[in-house]
């Protein structure tokens, strides 16, 4: 539980950043794969919630243990999920907030008009309160080279 | 003689990391009942303020999930194998 920050593969961020293109005006999301804070893949989830995907989104059990399976294929692990923030800011809401699980990353990428902005990353405080910002860094694409 | 319960990701932490775990318990609701008293920081995870297990955390008895059973009356076995499966929920509207 002792990291602090995640660093995206270039690969990784711009998954996300295509995802929330793609689904927009809808909200995007996915499970967020690798080890040590370095996330080195980004695996795109159905949206399936009921409640109206522009405002919401949802993973069911089904596609959170897939993306454990993939995770375990790629001998990695869930470091947490991303989701899009449609024309609003890249920050946690109050529903972010009541829904959130520990330890886990969550990163939000807001896309205004279609066109993806910013990116951040929070984590949920051990006693749920809040959550706190960690440092969201983007890897140097010549690191991407060989691994 | 007990119970094992699977627990996912985001909560290891709260179980010395450790993947399985065993409770005792005749139904659901106790067996997690006494995983939280064993592991008190995972209550808050597991339970909303009003005592009831928050909506997006997902219980089965092996591959059954409880809401379809008996919920937190679901009789458990040392033969079944208890899940802790997450929903992830979220997103910018109230």
């Amino acid at each position: 539980m002792g990291r602090s920050g995640l660093t995206l593969r270039p690969a990784a961020a711009s998954a996300i950043r295509h995802h929330g293109r793609e689904t927009y005006p809808h909200e995007c999301c996915g499970a967020l794969i690798g080890l040590g804070g370095l996330v080195t893949a980004a695996l795109a989830l159905p949206n399936t919630t009921d409640d109206g995907p522009r405002r919401r989104f949802l993973v069911r059990p089904n596609d959170y243990q897939a993306a454990e399976r993939h995770a375990a294929e790629l001998e990695a692990g869930l470091l947490g999920f991303y989701h899009s923030h449609p024309d609003a800011p890249a920050r946690p809401s109050r529903y972010d907030l009541e829904h959130a699980w520990p330890v886990f990353s969550y990163v939000i990428i807001g896309v205004d008009g279609g066109d993806p902005g910013q990116m951040t990353s929070w984590r949920l405080r051990n006693d749920r309160s809040a959550f706190d910002e960690e440092q969201l860094i983007e890897a140097d694409p010549d690191e991407d080279a060989g691994v | 003689m007990a119970t094992k319960i699977l627990i996912p990701t985001p909560l290891r932490g709260y179980t010395g990391n450790q993947e399985e775990v065993e409770a005792t318990g005749s139904t659901v609701g106790e067996l997690l009942a006494n995983l939280a008293s064993e592991h008190t920081e995972l209550r808050k995870h597991l339970y909303g303020e009003d005592g009831s297990l928050r909506n997006f955390v997902n219980i089965y008895v092996n591959d059954d999930d409880i809401r379809y059973l008996e919920k937190e009356q679901t009789p458990v076995t040392d033969d079944d194998t208890v899940s802790i499966i997450p929903s992830v929920a979220g997103g910018s509207g109230r």
